[in-house]
């Protein structure tokens, strides 16, 4: 069995597949949108929270709100609940700003045990450093090609 | 002595004297926590890392397995053990604690039956008269190095399994003619066993084929078949791996029957706790075996098992590198006398 043909491979996967539970995609996309749709009102409370009360228009409400929620996140992770949410709602839990939150916050605790400057510091962006860079590299993108689009006198 | 391709057939009969065990918070829960001596209902279990925690697992264990016979510690020879985190630095701690000479062993999830098989072989060729062997792993210390931190809120597939917090240990005993003990009779070592899988969240699927060749091999080298045995028992396949054994294994015109075939990574917990496909990681097999089915062993339900531990041999480079996972699957046969 040690050399194993492709054909034996396939043949073996295809018996496999019978077996392995398949993810329950339709349940999880109900729930993801649920539970993501929850976190915008959730967000979206927050911004008119800070509209009613505090000197902030509906442009500039947008900081405090996504540091409020990211704060949030913050404690649910410390705590150890986001990440049973994050089993439950799958992507409604990780694609709102709360999951990005998650992603560095569980890094740094992860991590704390190596140090501040090598642990928190080192592997902090391990899991959202990918995020940032092709975050920042597709909205360079989109500016560029607005950019060229107005300079054309297309928009 | 060896026999046919991959196997050893211990003809002194090595006495499996005693055995420790230790789990975690989820174990405690879980279906076998009467069977665990020593308990812990927090991951950080008073230390300050994970990997700190899986020490004192692995240490505690080999203290329960000494603990519970008249055998100081200077009377044995070896400690061979494992883990699964790099560079296996848990058992290394421990064993700095022991002051044992030592050897480390790697298997992945199938550590405990290799530590159980070299143990054995030595002690029946007078190599040792006492040897300590074992396995430990801790969920958090592998999250982290496999996967994800473990606070992240990534969602797991339905086919992942859980990593056990926990130490097995055997302690080994030279035969002088007990009666009434449970001894290792055979032995037979796994070939690496790669079908292609490539999902790290379906180990049990990928493990399938490795325990499948061992138990074949195991049959063929000893001349036996399944009616020897009363129990036959794999390592960690779960859910998935277990179901896609048990058809190989048939396709193979090998019949164990259902009820005799088990999986350790389905024994440990309870079905309503989130393991998802079942248990796994190295402990889960050394807890199992040395915690609850030698226990049922002197209670006269088995007599003869043969216990199968299977091991995923990937690491996250080797998985981020596109590489198949390669596994592999030892069995060693234990019979009371």
């Amino acid at each position: 069995m040690a050399d194993v043909s492709e054909k034996e491979k396939e043949q073996y996967q295809g018996l496999q597949k019978r077996y392995e539970t398949k993810r329950p995609v339709l349940k999880n996309c109900l729930k993801a949108f649920f539970v993501g749709g929850l976190f915008c009102v959730i967000g979206q409370a927050i911004t008119y929270f800070y509209i009613y009360f505090f000197n902030f228009t509906e442009q500039t409400a947008g900081n405090p709100t996504v540091a409020t929620m990211v704060f949030i996140s913050m404690l649910l992770t410390g705590f150890g609940v986001y990440d049973r949410i994050g089993q439950f709602a799958g992507a409604g839990s990780a694609v709102p700003v709360t999951g990005f939150g998650n992603a560095v916050i569980s890094a740094a605790i992860e991590h704390r045990t190596e140090g501040f400057v090598l642990g928190v510091g080192g592997n902090m962006f391990k899991l959202a450093g990918s995020v940032i860079l092709f975050g920042v590299f597709s909205a360079f993108l989109i500016a560029l090609i607005k950019t060229l689009l107005i300079n054309w006198g297309i928009i | 002595m060896q026999t046919g391709k991959q196997s050893w057939v211990f003809e002194n009969k090595p006495v499996i004297l005693s055995a420790g065990t230790s789990g975690g918070p989820d174990e405690g829960k879980g279906n076998l926590a009467g069977d665990i001596d020593v308990l812990h209902d927090d991951l950080w279990m008073g230390e300050d890392s994970y990997e700190k925690a899986h020490r004192v697992l692995m240490e505690e264990a080999v203290e329960a397995a000494l603990d519970k016979v008249n055998v100081d510690k200077e009377q044995v020879r070896f400690f061979i053990a494992g883990d699964l985190i790099n560079q296996i630095t848990p058992t290394t701690m421990a064993a700095r604690t022991l002051g044992l000479p030592y050897f480390g062993i790697f298997g992945a999830c199938s550590t405990s039956m290799e530590g159980l098989a070299l143990a054995s072989f030595i002690i029946n060729n007078n190599g040792a008269d006492y040897i300590l062997t074992g396995t430990a792993s801790h969920n958090g210390a592998s999250e982290r190095q496999y996967r994800y931190p473990t606070e992240y809120g990534g969602q797991k597939p339905p086919t992942a399994q859980w990593t056990v917090t926990g130490a097995g240990v055997v302690l080994m005993k030279k035969n002088a003619g007990e009666k009434n003990v449970p001894v290792t009779t055979a032995a037979t070592i796994g070939k690496v066993v790669d079908m292609g899988m490539t999902d790290p969240f379906n180990m049990g699927g990928a493990m399938a084929p490795a325990a499948a060749d061992t138990i074949l091999a195991h049959f063929e080298d000893l001349g036996r078949d399944p009616s020897y045995y009363d129990l036959i028992v794999t390592g960690d396949l779960a859910k998935v791996g277990r179901d896609a054994c048990y058809a190989l294994l048939e396709e193979k015109g090998v019949h164990i029957g259902r009820e005799k075939f088990l999986d350790c990574g389905l024994m440990i917990y309870k079905d309503e706790q989130p393991v998802h496909a079942g248990g796994s990681g190295s402990a889960c097999c050394a807890v199992v075996t040395y915690g609850h089915l030698l226990k049922k062993m002197h209670e006269g339900v088995y007599r003869r098992i043969l216990v199968v531990a299977t091991g995923a041999l990937m690491s996250p480079l080797t998985y981020q590198q596109k590489e198949t996972i390669p596994c592999i699957a030892h069995a060693v046969s234990i019979e009371w006398i």
